[in-house]
């Protein structure tokens, strides 16, 4: 199953993360709202500009800004999950 | 039993302020936490058992790690004045991410009560949860409640007041977070136990977790309460962090997050939570989100709904501000039958009245927009106004909620300031907000549209449409790069991260927007009140003393006298008389400002004035639009001896300037870049020192603005003149 950074996914994709690659201020915030390995994220979709993203996660929305979302890897369901 | 004290806890969109007003009802006071400018909301309930409380409402977070001023103060709240129970709301509906700041408190121990709020929610999520279960295995009471009915929580406030009655003594929790960071938990806890390293205050465990999550607030304060244990413990924190980062390239805070997941995921695993439908599965909000997120509607519904609030804002409140104004208007109307000419007269009028005025002529316009924006906040909108907007606003370091605030401030012309500088409340990020704060004012609101009026159709007749229009988009662009500049010097730093919450839409309860409504407003006219009318009478003592010399005095007098001693014989003769009356009086009002400490600053600042072209009677005014805006064209025509010149009627002025040798269009431009940016009025200065919680910002905006619009000005009419624009 292919890892993806979170900026690449695509509307409506689901995938489970695997890594949160960054520390500190920004890091422990991300945390803080869920955003661990092992919890499964699907793309609601993204702003006007593309950027923010919003996901949901633990039956909540979130948003992110791409540069954000660049320290997030995630593993992608099987195709047969995908919309 | 004296009077318990409950704090309630949890995350932002939990619930928490409509729990607080359920409870509580109107018996709440708003104060502010020492030193920041988070809101400290107090309340007080009666148990039916005649017995009482006193309830605090926490900022809401999603931890308890020091990341914001909301964070830091909830923590220090609960270390420092020890409530006798926390209760812990949480969203049913989403309950796995809320336990995630329940668990801190169980780290912490402090006697808690959790309440699951928006049970009935949930059911229709098709979430069923056992809160007895929860409660078992959490060992702390767990009551489902709906806080916007009340339903449940008298069941919850029960279950707090038992609590507090067995007094327990905090019982922390101990979570396992792997063996790395266990072991380096043990040897820190052991060591803040021998130095007894602040452990008045904090438990040894708790405190070195807090050093392994790398929490800057504890240690500033360690480091201050005892540098060598602080460096000690720092040290072991660092090797720990070497070595995670060595072998699962990994952060102790990560691993302390993950593991904190862990539990709550063992928890709920343990059938405390069912779901029955997919956990992803659309709901009504998600449709919802579809159109007013949608990549073309949504930019054209939000434009609709900011429009809309503006609208609403300025239309609705045009009526009450025109009530204030007849009374006041009728207030010193009595006043000046009533006492004797005189500095006291004067005084009472053009200060306190006028400055009583200029304070409670806001409060119908922050009544409105405040309740126009608690619509949007607690719908769940402006979090997608947010998040819309956020990629243009980042481009200048702001955020995507400042939006709101550069709308009502006169981003669509004939704003203010004043709302608008409190909107900026609602963005969580600090530096984000100050640059929010400092730039607004650059917007035209409606106070500078009479002085742009008048120049732009005295000087600029035949495209005064186009040019108004021009000067919206110059006020915008000029804010948002004041803010870009702001950003990349005084408030550099980082953008504070944007992970935000898009809570599910949802009505908002009419208690809850009167409550909000009614507290800002009430803030702002204790607050502004008090310092509003002080400087009034300031800017009025400045405009009045020294008085003319008595020798001028006389010989305006002996005027007067000889125009009296003429008797008219026909109609036309009185009036022509009158007019003379009308003349002499003018003149001496006229006099009088530029003998005034503010004529003389403004006759003084000649000596640089004449850089962007300005003579002392535009100095002047200028001085006076530092009272209110509006103000300039008054005194502007007292300055030219017109007498008292009414905003709205301003005919004579726009003669007298046009056929002035001194004012040409290239002029009229230089002053018309001078207001839009100069320093903003001192309603707006004190609503800026206040919100952001210190003096200093509301002075650097003035000096700020001032300089700003002076060089540009300045480079308007010099580079103009160069170029032979001076016609």
């Amino acid at each position: 199953m292919p890892t993806l950074l979170l900026r690449k996914m695509q509307k409506d994709q689901t995938g489970t993360i695997t890594a949160v690659k960054v520390g500190g201020e920004l890091g422990r915030r991300i945390r803080d709202m869920g955003i661990v390995p092992g919890t499964r994220i699907t793309i609601m979709g993204r702003a006007p500009l593309y950027d923010p993203v919003a996901l949901r996660i633990m039956g909540g929305t979130l948003t992110l800004r791409n540069n954000e979302a660049d320290h997030i890897e995630v593993e992608i369901a099987g195709p047969d999950e995908e919309l | 039993m004296s009077t318990i004290t409950i704090a309630l806890a949890g995350n932002p969109n939990a619930g928490k302020t409509t729990l607080f007003n359920t409870l509580t009802g109107a018996r709440q006071h708003v104060g502010n936490y020492p030193g920041v400018t988070v809101e400290k909301k107090e309340g007080a309930y009666t148990f039916a058992s005649g017995e009482h409380a006193s309830i605090i409402d926490l900022p809401g977070t999603y931890s308890l790690t020091a990341y914001s001023v909301e964070e830091v103060v909830a923590r220090d709240y609960l270390v420092q004045e020890k409530p006798d129970v926390v209760i812990n709301i949480t969203d049913a509906s989403n309950l796995e991410r809320n336990l995630y700041l329940s668990t801190q408190f169980l780290e912490l121990g402090v006697p808690m009560v959790i309440a699951l709020n928006m049970i009935d929610v949930a059911q229709d999520r098709g979430i069923s949860l056992d809160a007895q279960k929860l409660a078992a295995l959490l060992k702390v009471p767990v009551i489902p409640i709906i806080a916007r009915s009340g339903k449940g929580t008298a069941e919850l406030m029960e279950a707090a007041l038992d609590l507090a009655k067995e007094n327990k003594l905090w019982d922390p929790l101990y979570i396992s977070y792997g063996e790395d960071v266990d072991l380096a938990l043990q040897t820190m806890a052991q060591r803040i136990t021998a130095a007894s390293f602040m452990t008045e205050s904090y438990a040894p465990r708790w405190l070195a977790l807090k050093y392994l999550e790398g929490d800057s607030q504890i240690r500033e304060k360690g480091h201050a309460h005892n540098p060598a244990a602080d460096t000690e413990l720092q040290e072991i924190v660092d090797r720990v962090a070497a070595h995670l980062h060595k072998t699962m390239e990994t952060y102790p805070e990560a691993i302390i997050a993950d593991h904190r997941y862990g539990y709550i995921k063992s928890v709920l695993r343990q059938e405390v939570i069912t779901h029955k439908f997919d956990i992803d599965r659309l709901y009504t909000s998600d449709r919802i989100d579809k159109v007013l997120t949608n990549r073309f509607l949504g930019p054209l519904i939000m434009l609709g709904v900011l429009l809309g609030l503006y609208k609403f804002t300025f239309t609705f409140s045009e009526l009450p501000v025109a009530w204030l104004e007849t009374f006041f208007g009728w207030a010193s109307g009595n006043l000046d039958a009533l006492l004797p000419e005189g500095h006291l007269k004067s005084m009472l009028i053009s200060g306190v009245i006028d400055g009583m005025g200029g304070v409670l002529g806001f409060v119908p316009l922050i009544m409105f927009m405040f309740f126009g924006i608690a619509i949007l906040e607690d719908s769940g909108y402006l979090a997608r106004v947010a998040f819309m907007m956020d990629r243009v606003f980042r481009i200048f370091g702001l955020h995507g909620s400042s939006v709101m605030a550069y709308i009502v401030s006169g981003g669509i012309a004939g704003g203010c300031a004043v709302p608008g500088v409190m909107a900026a409340r609602t963005l969580r990020s600090p530096r984000e907000r100050l640059a929010t704060l400092l730039t607004v004012s650059f917007m035209n609101c409606g106070a500078k549209l009479p002085v742009l009026a008048l120049l732009t159709a005295t000087f600029f007749s035949n495209n005064q449409a186009q040019l108004m229009f021009l000067l919206t988009l110059l006020a915008w662009g000029v804010a948002l790069i004041a803010a870009k500049f702001l950003r990349l010097t005084v408030l550099r730093g980082d953008s504070t991260p944007f992970v935000m919450e898009l809570p599910p839409y949802r009505f908002p309860t009419f208690l809850g927007l009167f409550i909000h409504t009614w507290e800002r407003t009430w803030q702002y006219i204790k607050k502004a009140g008090t310092t509003i009318l002080a400087i009034s009478i300031l800017i009025w003592a400045m405009m009045t003393f020294p008085g003319l010399p008595a020798t001028e005095e006389e010989n305006f007098a002996r005027q007067r006298q000889e125009v009296a001693a003429l008797s008219a014989q026909t109609p036309e003769e009185t009036l022509q008389l009158k007019e003379k009356l009308a003349a002499i009086d003018s003149d001496q009002a006229g006099s009088a400002l530029r003998h005034s400490l503010a004529g003389r600053i403004g006759t003084s600042m000649e000596s640089v004035s004449w850089l962007p072209g300005f003579d002392w009677r535009t100095n002047i005014a200028l001085v006076g639009g530092f009272a209110a805006k509006e103000v300039i064209v008054a005194t502007l025509g007292t300055a030219y001896s017109l007498g008292e010149t009414d905003p709205e009627e301003t005919a004579s002025l726009s003669e007298t300037l046009a056929k002035d040798p001194h004012w040409n269009p290239l002029m009229a431009m230089s002053l018309i870049v001078f207001v839009m940016f100069y320093a903003p009025c001192f309603v707006t200065v004190v609503c800026i020192s206040r919100e952001s919680g210190s003096w200093k910002w509301g002075l650097f905006s003035i000096c700020f603005n001032t300089a700003f619009a002076f060089s540009l000005a300045t480079l308007v009419y010099q580079g103009g003149r160069a170029l032979g624009f001076a016609g």
